[in-house]
């Protein structure tokens, strides 16, 4: 897998989108999928910058590819800071009034949602989380 | 992300272009936040908005809370990729989308 190491910071995202994303063009991606992906790829990186280490610096490794049959992206998340895994985090009742509805707490619903598969692991004091959605 | 604003009275409209994510959707915010005092129809024209992740949902839920207590606020133009968005995150349920 192609690997980035770069601080957990949102100024970063960009940098970040483009390296998950990177040869989409030749493979021919659809724009509908691309979002999905890109989607994911945002918010699980600014939760990482947000709250793995409290809003101080550290590191986050990024690794990715796209391989087998069929042909499937694959990216993982590995942080050193608090221990949190999103999947254990409850769904937000999209069914409630605008009034009722908070303000947030979708994005990884969002990811759940779009992903084919999303699994985390806490090891060695990291965490580590990949998704992978089929590139159809 | 470009936005371009228009303001006639208390009818207030939005067109939004580009990308609507964790870097751009401040903006959008700080624009809101200063306009919409006094605003009793707000309109968002997204036809060329390629992508929304869950801060850009965020800003338009804050702006249609506002807006219940005041007036309306719409939506123009979603495209489709867009609207798969609103429909998984529930919000082709508490937006009013045209």
């Amino acid at each position: 897998m192609r690997e980035l190491r770069t601080e957990a910071k949102s100024e970063n995202l960009d940098t970040v989108l483009e390296f998950t994303t990177d040869g989409f063009d030749v493979i021919g991606v659809s724009p509908a999928l691309r979002m999905k992906m890109e989607v994911a790829v945002e918010e699980i990186f600014v939760n990482i910058a947000s709250y793995a280490y409290g809003g101080k610096p550290g590191p986050v490794v990024i690794k990715t590819d796209v391989s087998g049959e069929p042909s499937t992206w694959k990216t993982v998340f590995i942080d050193e800071g608090i221990e949190y895994n999103p999947l254990k985090k409850p769904d937000p009742d999209i069914s409630l009034s605008v009034e009722e509805r908070a303000v947030g707490g979708l994005g990884i619903y969002m990811v759940k949602k779009s992903m084919d598969s999303m699994e985390y692991e806490y090891t060695d004091g990291k965490n580590i989380l990949t998704i992978t959605k089929i590139l159809e | 992300m470009t936005i371009e604003m228009n303001k006639n009275g208390g009818e207030l409209k939005l067109s939004i272009e580009g990308r609507l994510d964790t870097t751009t959707s401040p903006e959008l915010e700080g624009k809101l936040k200063g306009e919409l005092d006094g605003v009793t129809a707000l309109e968002f024209d997204i036809k060329d908005l390629e992508y929304i992740s869950s801060a850009g949902l965020r800003v338009l839920l804050q702006a249609q809370k506002t807006m219940n207590k005041q007036g309306k606020m719409v939506i123009h133009n979603a495209s489709e990729d867009i609207m798969e968005i609103f429909d998984v995150t529930g919000f082709s349920d508490i937006l009013t989308i045209e």
